[in-house]
């Protein structure tokens, strides 16, 4: 090497090792915060998006955290979020103790959102999962106590079918009835108005994403009733008739049992006009 | 040995300090008191809300109430309450406690126009009795202008001390309780039918009864642990039935075996299609019917209850109200008797197809509800409300629901009840069984009956002629007479008409702020009622003073005073007594009537109504030896500030009202013992079910059942028919309007907007409509919109889902809510015989706002 | 040594004219935020959202492009109206010059620019050395990250949004970010964000490539030498082969980071610099001006680092 060429290659080594570095610098940076978005992907349990809100990996995709969500929910429920909150920076959020979605009809935020991150197909509020609220407390509930709170079944806008009432037997007092609130996961929109409106001293009902508040069953076992309610009726062949060897006057029915048998008229079915038989509240716990 | 010794000292050491101070306050009682492991007192109280009449527990700890709990020997609700009571504990503790008199001064002294300036009590009590005086002279005003608006949770003693004040003290019978608005349609059905009022039944009729059947009812959420009842009845008797009649669907459908939503009014058509099917189909209890039943058939052209120049009043003949040539137009109340074949051809119009078209439910359905009634093997028990209480056919339709039960005779046992719930505490308690209404006297008595007006005279020691005869201004009539300046003083109490009464905008309001009167309003919270006053009284409330209630199943149950009030609230009971100090009956008294008791001459009204021989009979260290199963050394403020035990005095006084006439109240010293007794309380004993033989001491062997509130022993079958509501929706305003309360919230909201858990639970009144109206309207829920009516209009917002599902054509206001006065829609029309307003009807409109 | 810079001008166009563009700059910067916080604050909707995505008057979309390139590579497609306004901005920027979003929209410039005088006032000397090109492994980064997490990673910590958007929607802790920019160009680096790390600038200056307004030098031949242009610059590399025409460079200034704030136009007594296209450069060579003058650009304070 001839001393022209040195300073050159002392050059190049020199830009290769900036380069180097640079590269190392920005990579490590790069890993930094791709680490942290990993981290803040996990939605932290009070934290409920908006109602259309993609699944949370494809959301921080799409949400470009304009605000736009937040400036047209006509309830201000919605915030961004904070760097020091432990979301995504800059998205948009509620907490549902503090303030709940009032489930606008017209979804104002889905139709302000200009990426899609808020799904654009939800055009029925009823239909949003923004997360599923779950009966927390047992031994906290009011109503499990067997008192008459049932505020979260009231103020529920899918009363009824989102959360219901399951009459049980106060067996301690003997006269009366807990109304113990049950959540339907196929109706529950995750608003949060249960939650706001509990008033236990910390809520005894609370709205969580949903991948935190679901379970799911294993594809191995399958409940009986509902695959023949689904089928619309037994998914084997029938069986042949059945006959018993019984005395005199009685008469045996599989799946209802022993009984005297009446030899005139089968019994009298309900009375007519006395409504679909049972009342609604006790319809549900047919299952 | 029981006590610790530092216990022993500390004891001593306060009650030392007292005797010191001269003083001797529930504080020192309180160290003496068993106190739980976490220095707690317990003792047992009655829940604040609903007409249930829930036993409680109350805990004390450093004078305040820290704690509640559902009694759980308490039989109504068993250790049970709803959320409201759940929250018992923090409505003595709003931070807007009304703390001192509050009256409305410009340059330091009264303007009507004035800002509220703290005063004292002397002070307040000077110009209140200076306004007293002068309304008595005022010859446009007289006696009846000094008027009193109470309540149904006024505590027994506070409405019977209110109730001599006004009648016999000021000699008018202007006095009236809340009452009126919930409870008047019952009372005067219960008086009409039965001549005695109250229900003949008991709550372990639910327990009994083989179907249920509500009449605009929403006991799930009224009476929330009554329904808890009722759901377990339903639930463990699997052929039991729950029938749910509304005008709109509400949480108590949920329950329904049969739900029947009616056109508003047509419930009148219903009842008397049950009556036609019960006829026709053969089901009458003849023997019953022929033993123990009248039939009457009612006059019908009795109007609405508007003022006189209403156009309904003008054509109406039997309204009572002066005619053209000045008497009155005959009286609503009339009625003759008829046969029950003439009954059965005036209902027999009734039939199916025509209800069916008047009320709009399926004629299965109509059908079903008959044949539940008609049925003898079924055990029916009715329960109502609002629903059929205010209506302006409202006494018609209690009448006419007691027509159904007594002509299958299925009434006063155990499952067969027609049963009218209340909405106060103590609106049987106070309202009806002291009498605070315009027109009566304690235990069924009248004013307009010389001999019962000469029996209250002769128990109170007064002489003939101090009642007048003349039935008072009731609710309604007194903001009338607000507004048209016949009253010149006006005092209520533990109530808030302002948000309450109907028409606020149109009557209440001018009438309050009517420079010709002079409002008092006394309470605990500055509600929009205080803040509408002249002067304004701080009270104490609930556990701070001694009280009793008595609940929809004739219940009266008492507390002691638990802790004090806070800065100078007084008991009411201690107002009218100490009131009452401020008058001469000579300056209230016309000189005839001081004729004939020379001895009250230059004594004041408070030696002559109070301190009488009667009401001051009991020393003060009765308190302490009443009580002394519960705590040592019991007294209350009012006892040390009188001297006697007042409560007691006052009460035993009244009690002898009722004693050998059906109305029987225990003993003083029981009720302190025990948790509640249902009168007739005869030889120590409570009546489960009225009027029937063996249950009820007056039914006398082999009579089975006797209505001994009527002479012969009869109640009567009304003929009423079915008439419209006064107003109705028509082009301009093309809605029903009908109003209620919901679980979460007391009447207006004055304590339970204060529990901040509650007030979040349902912050905001909203109005429930259906969802296509709100279309046709170009409104989506949650839209904030216009409620106008002729008399006023509110904003607010839309909810066409949730716990009330509207039909088609109606939209529901509740009315907790101060910043949205839905009582500024209403119409001020009554039941013409009640006098009680109907909430639920009137024409409306909705726009977007 | 030489007076503040711009004093010269100063003394030959009087001040206002020697600020004009400095003004209009920050009137910008300033208003552009009002209209965004006239809505918070006022209750006067004119622009709703933020830098990322504005609404104007339910009628004008504003896109991002560099967020909107971020939500593509981690696989989100944004709806229609999102890419009107990427279609918009990207037509404007090609229009004035991609780098016109720093000088005149960015918030993040006030602050840097505020270090950046502060640092001259208090004559805080020496500067860390990264190179410029930097930002554009940032930007290649910030890009990769997006494409590898499946989400707009960038976004977590990008300080001009978060600026942006914390002074309309809340800054929370975001301010600490923001303290962190400051000391850094304040204390560690000269133009150390704008002018070296932001992935942001980076983005935007390749769309300024193609910029159509630039900076012109009609009058390079008045030119004398005070370097002013220089001291002020944020991005003095750019000035430089147009003002000497090294190469036999136009009399325009085509380099894509140059930020077309128009703060050389301002301090230059000379008129030099004047705002005009990238079109029609028929170099017309001055005479008695020596083309590519060489300067040492090393001797003097605020040069380029």
């Amino acid at each position: 090497m001839d001393n022209e060429n040195k300073p050159s290659a002392a050059a190049r080594r020199q830009f290769l090792a900036d380069t180097a570095r640079m590269a190392c610098g920005v990579g490590l940076l790069g890993l930094g915060v791709g680490l942290y978005a990993r981290h803040a992907r996990a939605l932290p349990p009070a934290a409920i998006r908006p109602p259309g809100a993609l699944p949370e990996t494809e959301f921080s995709a799409a949400c470009i955290r304009c605000g736009l969500c937040v400036r047209d929910c006509p309830f201000d429920i919605l915030h961004l979020a904070k760097p020091e909150e432990p979301i995504s920076t800059g998205t948009p959020y509620f907490v549902a103790r503090q303030v709940p979605c009032e489930m606008c009809e017209d979804i104002p935020c889905v139709k302000a959102c200009p990426t899609g991150a808020l799904d654009h197909f939800l055009k029925d509020i009823n239909k949003s999962k923004m997360g599923l609220a779950v009966l927390v407390d047992h031994e906290t509930c009011l109503n499990f106590l067997g008192l008459r709170c049932d505020i979260c079944y009231r103020v529920c806008p899918v009363i009824d079918k989102a959360i219901t009432l399951d009459r049980q037997v106060n067996a301690r007092t003997g006269r009366h009835t807990h109304f113990i609130p049950v959540v339907h996961s196929d109706h529950c929109t995750g608003c949060g108005k249960c939650e706001k409106a509990c008033p236990t001293e910390v809520a005894s009902i609370k709205v969580f994403p949903l991948y935190m508040a679901k379970g799911q069953l294993s594809s191995h076992y399958r409940l009986g009733w509902v695959e023949k309610e689904k089928a619309g009726g037994s998914l084997v062949a029938p069986d042949v008739e059945h006959r018993y060897n019984l005395p005199e006057g009685m008469k045996y029915e599989s799946g209802k049992g022993l009984s005297p048998s009446v030899p005139s008229a089968p019994a009298p079915a309900s009375p007519p006009g006395s409504g679909s038989g049972l009342p609604r509240a006790l319809q549900g716990s047919k299952l | 040995m029981k006590l610790t010794r530092r216990e022993f000292i500390k004891t001593n050491a306060i009650a030392a300090a007292a005797t010191t101070a001269g003083m001797s306050i529930p504080g020192v009682a309180l160290a003496a008191a068993p106190e739980g492991q976490d220095g707690v007192r317990w003792d047992k109280g009655v829940c604040r809300y609903c007409g249930t009449g829930c036993g409680v527990l109350v805990g004390v700890k450093d004078g305040r109430v820290v704690a509640t709990q559902g009694d759980p020997d308490a039989p109504v609700n068993k250790g049970l309450n709803c959320v409201k009571g759940y929250f018992l504990s923090k409505i003595q503790y709003g931070k807007d406690r009304l703390m001192r008199p509050l009256l409305r001064m410009k340059d330091g002294k009264f303007d009507k126009n004035g800002e509220f300036a703290p005063i004292s009590w002397d002070a307040a009590f000077d110009i209140m009795a200076q306004k007293v005086k002068a309304t008595i002279k005022n010859p446009d005003q007289g006696p009846f202008g000094v008027s009193m608006f109470g309540s149904g949770q006024w505590t027994v003693w506070e409405g019977y001390a209110a109730n001599k004040l006004m009648k016999a003290g000021f000699r008018s019978n202007s006095i009236d309780p809340n009452a009126r608005h919930c409870m008047a349609s019952a009372v005067f059905g219960f008086i009409r039918t039965f001549g005695a009022d109250e229900p003949m039944g008991v709550y372990d009729d639910i327990e009994h009864a083989d179907a249920f059947v509500l009449w605009g009812a929403n006991m799930a959420e009224m009476h929330p642990i009554l329904w808890s009842r009722v759901t377990n009845r339903r639930l463990t008797a699997t052929h039991v039935k729950v029938n749910v009649l509304s005008t709109f669907t509400h949480r108590s459908c949920e329950l329904a075996d049969a739900e029947l939503i009616f056109n508003p009014q047509s419930d009148l058509a219903i009842l008397n299609y049950i009556c036609n099917y019960i006829i026709q189909s053969g089901k009458v209890n003849k023997d019953f019917v022929a033993k123990h039943v009248n039939f009457h058939k009612g006059v019908t052209d009795i109007g609405y209850g508007l003022r006189p120049n209403h156009p309904l009043e003008q054509v109406a003949g039997n309204n009572g109200y002066p005619g053209a040539d000045g008497k009155p137009k005959g009286n609503p109340m009339n009625s003759s008797p008829i046969t029950f074949d003439e009954f059965a051809r005036f209902v027999s119009e009734y039939t199916l197809d025509k209800t069916h078209e008047i009320s709009g439910v399926p004629k299965d359905k109509l059908e079903a509800l008959a044949k539940t009634y008609a049925d003898p093997k079924t055990k029916v028990t009715s329960f109502w409300t609002m629903g059929f209480n205010q209506h302006t056919r409202g006494t018609w339709v209690n009448n006419m629901i007691y027509n159904v039960h007594l002509l299958v005779g299925k009434i006063s046992e155990p499952g067969n009840s027609p049963f009218s719930l209340t909405g106060q505490p103590s609106a049987c308690g106070t309202a009806r069984e002291v009498g605070t209404f315009a027109h009566r006297l304690p235990a069924d008595m009248l004013v307009a009956n010389p001999q019962h007006r000469e029996f209250a005279e002769k128990t109170w020691k007064l002489p003939a002629g101090t009642i007048s005869e003349r039935i008072g201004y009731h609710a309604v009539l007194q903001s009338r007479m607000l507004k048209d300046g016949k009253i010149g003083f006006y005092w209520t109490s533990t109530t808030n008409n302002m948000q309450a009464g109907p028409n606020v905008n149109g009557e209440i309001y001018p009438g309050w702020r009517n420079p010709k009167a002079f409002v008092v309003v006394s309470d605990v919270y500055p509600t929009v009622s205080a803040l509408s006053a002249d002067l304004i009284l701080p009270c104490a409330m609930w556990m701070e003073k001694e009280g009793a209630f008595g609940n929809a199943e004739r219940r009266g149950q008492f507390w002691r005073q638990q802790v004090k009030a806070p800065g100078e609230g007084k008991s009411d009971l201690w107002q009218y007594m100490e009131f009452s100090k401020r008058f001469k009956v000579e300056e209230v008294w016309p000189a005839d009537l001081l004729a004939k008791a020379p001895e009250y001459k230059g004594k004041t009204l408070y030696d002559v109504l109070d301190a009488n021989g009667q009401c001051d009979m009991y020393p003060k260290s009765e308190c302490a030896r009443v009580n002394a199963h519960a705590w040592a050394n019991y007294t209350n403020d009012e006892s040390d500030a009188f001297g006697y035990y007042v409560q007691k005095g006052l009460f035993e006084e009244y009690r002898r009202f009722g004693l050998g006439k059906g109305k029987d109240l225990g003993e003083f010293d029981t009720y302190h013992k025990v948790r509640g007794l249902r009168w007739p309380v005869v030889n120590g004993k409570e009546t489960l079910w009225r009027y029937r033989e063996g249950y009820d001491p007056y039914i006398k062997a082999g009579e089975t059942l006797k209505f001994y509130g009527k002479p012969d022993g009869k109640a009567v079958i009304f003929a009423l028919p079915y008439q419209p509501a006064a107003e109705m929706p028509d082009k301009d305003y093309d809605l029903w309007l009908c109003t209620g309360r919901v679980l979460e919230h007391w009447h207006s909201g004055s304590m339970t907007r204060r529990v901040p858990e509650l007030y979040k639970s349902f912050p905001d009144a909203v109005v429930w409509m259906h969802p296509k109206d709100a279309e046709k309207r170009g409104i989506k829920r949650n839209d904030v919109v216009k409620v106008s009516t002729r008399r006023g209009e509110i904003e607010l917002r839309v909810d066409t889902k949730g716990r009330n599902k509207m039909p088609e054509g109606m939209v529901f206001i509740p009315f907790f809510d101060e910043h949205r006065l839905v009582n500024k829609l209403t119409l001020d029309a009554t039941c013409p015989i009640s006098k009680e307003t109907d909430f639920k009807k009137c024409a409306a409109k909705v726009v977007k706002a | 040594m030489p007076a503040k810079p711009g004093a010269e001008a100063v003394a030959a166009k009087g001040w206002l004219p020697a600020h004009k563009w400095l003004l209009l700059r920050r009137s910008s910067q300033i208003g552009i935020l009002l209209l965004f916080l006239v809505g918070p604050w006022f209750g006067i909707w004119i622009v709703k959202g933020n830098l990322n995505f504005s609404y104007t008057l339910n009628f004008l979309p504003l896109t991002d492009p560099y967020v909107i390139l971020q939500s593509l590579l981690a696989r989100q497609l944004p709806e229609t109206l999102a890419l009107f306004g990427v279609t918009i901005v990207v037509l404007f920027y090609l229009l004035v010059g991609g780098r016109a979003y720093c000088s005149w929209v960015c918030p993040v410039n006030l602050l840097t620019d505020f270090a950046y005088w502060l640092r001259v006032r208090l004559g805080i000397k020496g500067s860390a050395h990264i190179s410029r090109p930097t930002r554009y492994w940032m930007l290649a980064m910030t890009l990769v990250l997006a494409a590898v997490t499946g989400s707009i990673a960038w976004e977590m910590v990008n300080p001009v949004s978060m600026m942006h958007r914390g002074l309309i929607f809340g800054l929370g802790l975001a301010w600490t970010v923001l303290l962190a920019v400051f000391l850094f160009d304040l204390f560690v680096m000269r133009h150390g964000w704008c002018g070296h790390l932001c992935p942001v600038g980076a983005f935007y200056s390749l769309i300024g490539k193609l910029a159509v307004v630039r900076v012109r030098l009609p009058a390079r031949a008045a030119c004398n030498d005070c370097m002013d242009c220089f001291a002020v610059c944020p991005e003095p590399q750019v000035i430089r082969p147009a003002l000497k025409a090294i190469g036999g460079t136009p009399p325009v200034i085509l380099e894509a980071n140059c930020t077309n704030c128009g703060r050389c136009i301002d301090v230059c007594s000379k008129d030099v610099f004047a705002f005009g296209t990238r079109f029609g450069n028929t170099v017309v060579p001055v005479a008695g001006v020596p083309q590519a003058a060489p300067i040492n650009l090393q001797s003097r304070p605020g040069s380029p680092s």
